[in-house]
């Protein structure tokens, strides 16, 4: 799906190492049928396939089910605080731009009590892979409404329904301008796999959010997009390149009406001509929020794919060209030098 | 060019206080500044108290505007700014408003006479004119036509009247230069150097310097100028630098001592962020440093670089601490290294930021949800604040934990002349960073533990991303001793709450036993003042004003507030009474009290303004009748 763009990188010097290599000593305890299996595995495949080296990867998650994953990944890992690890895992790649680091969090990790974290580490464009399990509510606390649950969410701290208006994560990263920006779920490991390996190779930050099912507390949330007998009809398949078209035979698509407005059109109505081309590489991230904004929620015809992937200058990066060009111009700082830099006197 | 000076006569004095106090936009810091900079080249001794308020520019001529320098200089060794100003320069009639009764009875007091005019009277709430209506009978008043006597001599420059008439501040510090009879050309030099770019205003400043000192060799109206000669110092090089300034040099040595380079992760703040400023202008030192979103996320990102093996900091002031708990309960509970700079202001909440307290020493010992053991170390003076950071650093690296460090904003934002240490003296710090691993499991398979520990410090055995074959995963959720795996049994969880707090007791091993200052021989006093941070100078000055008085008064300075130095219960135990004066409501004075269930007195103060050596003095002397009366 990812015509011209860089896919899987082979580091040299890196031992070939297999899924079970990438899999801790300790025992998963997620509950039985959660989506976040299915996420850890292709997270396993992927990195042993990418060739990425276990000493130079590091997790690091907030607080919530999703953010247990370090701990089950046979890497570096922190399970930090609810909400901060987008300010831990930037502490960790600005300092160290040698690792992989990646960050593991929730619809509420990421969206609520870490909200602001998350919108200030995309706009820096710090070089973190940020990797969101959205399942529309609090599950670790047992059931509460999410900031990314619908309208009139029924739940133990909303029993008349729940009243806010949620996020669209996706509309969320664009917003701060994220350089890479995708969607995907947990019933397709091969997509899954496919997106994350392009998050993996993006240079900057990855914002990927993945619908995944909470068997528990929200049982089929996205089973429209998710299901073999509807997904045809409500997942849109974002191919770079390509027109934007879904149904069983591709007789639905993504058109710009003579309102200037996306819209979901039948393929036969407008003609093939018409179906706008996805282009995840623009520079402007204005078509990549339109087409997110195109559903309302996983209720209706979805995209799913990368939105948006630009080359922008990454921060922590930035940070070590700027020390060198200072240290190139004023030389390696002399300490004692420093210390009488606000003049001196000198008593016999 | 060289300024002439004559015929005066020459009074030599051993000590003065003067007080610069004008507008907020009139630049009396950077003029107390320079001359506390010309007077420390004589040298004398030094001590700054910077007072400014906490708007950029507060409304033009009020009472709440008025922003103030003191500086006290001497021919010996002094400890405090000075109690009571015996020069005051008021630029305008608010800063004489604001002042007038702290000047001592008889002393000078400059008046830029042409700000004395209805409105800026009316604006600061002088009904009559005080230069006529007795008001300043007591002093000694100087009418200078400040105003009028800078636009004069900046004539020629061809800068605009409104440019030039804020050049008074340079004819204050000439007149004040001449006065005190201060070097000339530092700052002759100083002023050409930092307003190289503009060349007007440079030669307005230069011209309104020089006017100002000529002014006071040629105007009949001085009797006298003063002198103060050299104060006796140790030999060695010596700087003046505000303690904001040293404190920021002592992070970047502590990184150079570890060889761990500093990460600052920081949220701009009064009075902190000057740190943050000193060490962004420092990356030829391998410094980064990283200006977050917010409070937490500079606490995170600092804790997030120290667990990839740097120097982890970050630095704020009172309502910063409230924000960054969570994560230093994280480091505590981790066992990662990290400094947290805590400027202490006046609190709660926004309180007066720009003034200076103590207020937060019960917070960072204890404000942290859960048992949560921090050490905590305070800067005592400007210089000191270097060594304090260094230690802070110490600290943490060795024993592999959160460290505080306490200062205020007294300390950040006064300086004194500071003997530079010598830097091939100061110990190394080493991280022991483990590169091999320190488990081998049943079936003999090598693998590294994160809570391995050392059998004396406990400080635990300490791998960082990037070391292969160490791969290891840490958390907040309670973990067992050795591996580190997650564990919930409640018997475990004692163990580890027992660990951390033996970790942090441990420290104390590392600290240097507490000096008493008893002319008696400990335990020969009849009174001990306790003193912690930026109490020292004053305590130490009231303890010498009543052993001048023949009282047998002994004192000790706490450095770390936690863990206290091992001796220090021993101490407290031989004196019968003890005192503890503080810039809050008696923090210090309730941890030693439950720690060593000793009968120690509070001597409180919440003025925003450090202790004056009078009222420490006092506070010895009403300790003493007090027990007098007991016995009677």
């Amino acid at each position: 799906m990812s015509d011209g763009v860089a896919t899987a990188v082979s580091r040299p010097d890196t031992p070939a190492s297999t899924r079970k290599d990438w899999v801790s000593d300790q025992e998963v305890r997620w509950c039985p049928g959660c989506g976040d299996f299915t996420i850890l595995a292709a997270m396993q495949t992927l990195l042993a396939e990418m060739g990425a080296r276990r000493e130079s990867t590091v997790f690091v998650s907030g607080i919530g089910c999703s953010s247990r994953f370090p701990y089950y990944m046979n890497t570096y890992g922190i399970h930090s605080i609810h909400g901060r690890a987008p300010a831990f895992a930037t502490g960790l790649a600005v300092a160290r731009p040698d690792l992989d680091v990646w960050v593991i969090t929730g619809d509420g990790d990421a969206l609520s009590i870490g909200g602001n974290h998350l919108i200030h580490t995309l706009r820096r464009n710090v070089n973190i892979n940020i990797i969101l399990f959205n399942n529309q509510i609090y599950g670790l606390t047992k059931g509460q409404f999410s900031p990314t649950s619908e309208v009139g969410k029924v739940t133990k701290s909303t029993p008349y329904g729940s009243l806010d208006t949620p996020f669209n994560p996706v509309s969320l990263a664009l917003g701060a301008e994220a350089t890479f920006v995708a969607r995907t779920h947990d019933m397709d490991r091969k997509h899954m796999m496919e997106v994350l390996r392009q998050a993996y190779d993006h240079r900057g930050t990855s914002f990927v959010e993945i619908y995944q099912n909470c068997n528990v507390y929200n049982d089929g949330a996205f089973n429209d997009i998710t299901s073999k007998d509807r997904r045809a009809d409500y997942l849109i398949p974002l191919v770079h390149g390509e027109p934007i078209r879904y149904g069983k035979d591709g007789e639905f698509g993504v058109s710009r009406g003579e309102d200037g407005m996306l819209h979901l059109v039948k393929v036969a109505d407008v003609g093939e001509d018409a179906l706008l081309i996805h282009d995840m590489s623009l520079d402007n991230p204005s078509q990549a929020f339109e087409l997110s904004r195109l559903a309302r929620g996983p209720h209706e015809p979805t995209p799913i794919g990368v939105f948006r992937s630009v080359d922008c200058p990454e921060y922590g990066y930035e940070v070590a060209r700027q020390l060198a060009e200072v240290e190139g111009r004023k030389g390696i700082g002399d300490l004692s030098a420093l210390l009488r830099s606000s003049g001196t006197w000198v008593v016999e | 060019m060289t300024l002439t000076t004559t015929s005066k006569n020459v009074k030599e004095v051993n000590q003065v206080v003067v007080r610069f106090a004008g507008d907020s936009g009139d630049g009396m810091q950077l003029t107390g500044s320079r001359f506390t900079a010309v007077t420390s080249l004589v040298p004398n001794d030094t001590a700054t108290l910077p007072d400014y308020p906490a708007e950029i520019r507060a409304p033009a001529g009020t009472l709440a505007g008025v922003s103030s320098f003191q500086l006290h200089f001497s021919d010996h060794d002094i400890l405090t700014p000075g109690d009571k100003p015996d020069v005051l320069v008021a630029m305008n009639p608010a800063a004489l408003k604001a002042h007038l009764s702290m000047v001592k009875s008889g002393g000078i007091i400059l008046v830029n006479s042409d700000s004395f005019d209805e409105r800026s009277l009316g604006k600061a709430g002088y009904g009559s004119n005080p230069l006529d209506d007795g008001t300043v009978k007591p002093y000694r008043v100087y009418e200078i036509p400040m105003t009028k006597l800078t636009l004069e001599a900046c004539k020629s420059v061809g800068v605009k009247p409104r440019d030039a008439e804020r050049s008074k501040n340079f004819f204050a510090l000439g007149l004040l230069s001449w006065m005190y009879t201060r070097p000339v050309q530092p700052t002759i030099d100083w002023i050409e150097e930092r307003f190289a770019s503009n060349e007007m205003v440079k030669e307005a400043n230069l011209r309104s310097y020089k006017a100002g000192y000529n002014f006071g060799e040629t105007a009949e109206i001085f009797e006298a100028r003063y002198e103060v000669a050299p104060s006796r110092f140790e030999s060695g090089t010596y700087t003046n630098v505000p303690g904001n300034t040293a404190l920021a040099w002592g992070l970047v040595v502590a990184s150079r001592l570890a060889k761990m380079p500093l990460f600052l992760g920081s949220y701009p703040i009064t009075p902190a962020s000057d740190i943050l400023h000193e060490l962004a202008k420092l990356k030829n030192f391998g410094v980064r440093t990283f200006q977050a979103e917010d409070e937490i996320a500079g606490a995170g990102s600092a804790l997030g670089a120290a667990y990839g093996g740097c120097l982890g900091v970050t630095t704020t002031s009172g309502p910063g601490i409230d924000l960054k708990a969570e994560t230093i309960g994280l480091a505590a509970h981790l066992e990662l290294p990290m400094v947290i700079v805590d400027i202490q202001r006046v609190g709660p909440s926004t309180g007066i930021p720009t003034k200076t307290e103590q207020a937060d020493l019960l917070a960072v010992v204890h404000g942290r949800h859960g048992e949560s053991p921090v050490p905590v170390v305070a800067a005592m003076s400007p210089g000191h604040a270097f060594d304090a950071a260094i230690e802070a650093c110490r600290i943490a690296i060795e024993y592999r934990t959160p460290v505080y460090l306490l200062s205020d904003g007294y300390v950040a934002n006064s300086s004194e002349p500071w003997r530079l240490p010598d830097l091939d003296a100061l110990p190394a710090i080493d991280p022991h960073f483990l590169d091999t691993p320190n488990h081998v499991d049943d079936q003999g398979n090598a693998s590294y533990w994160p809570y391995v520990r050392d059998p004396d410090t406990f400080a635990r055995q300490w791998a960082i991303p990037g070391t292969p074959g160490l791969e290891h995963r840490m958390g907040g959720l309670e973990h067992a001793d050795g591996s580190g795996n997650v564990a919930y049994d409640t018997l475990n969880h004692e163990k580890m709450t027992q660990l951390r707090q033996a970790k942090l007791d441990a420290i104390s091993k590392s600290i240097p036993l507490l000096a008493v200052d008893d002319p008696d021989g400990l335990g020969g006093a009849e009174v001990l003042a306790v003193s912690w941070g930026s109490t020292y100078p004053a305590v130490l000055a009231g303890v010498r004003r009543t052993r001048k008085r023949g009282l047998k008064v002994a004192m000790v300075h706490l450095v770390h507030l936690n863990p206290f130095p091992s001796n220090l219960g021993e101490i407290l135990g031989r004196y019968r009474k003890i005192i503890v004066p503080e810039i809050n409501m008696g923090q210090l004075w309730t941890l030693i009290r439950a720690r060593y269930l000793v009968d120690a007195e509070s001597i409180s103060k919440v003025q925003g303004i450090p202790f004056k050596a009078a009222e420490i003095e006092s506070a010895i002397l009403d300790a003493l009748d007090k027990r007098r009366v007991a016995r009677s």
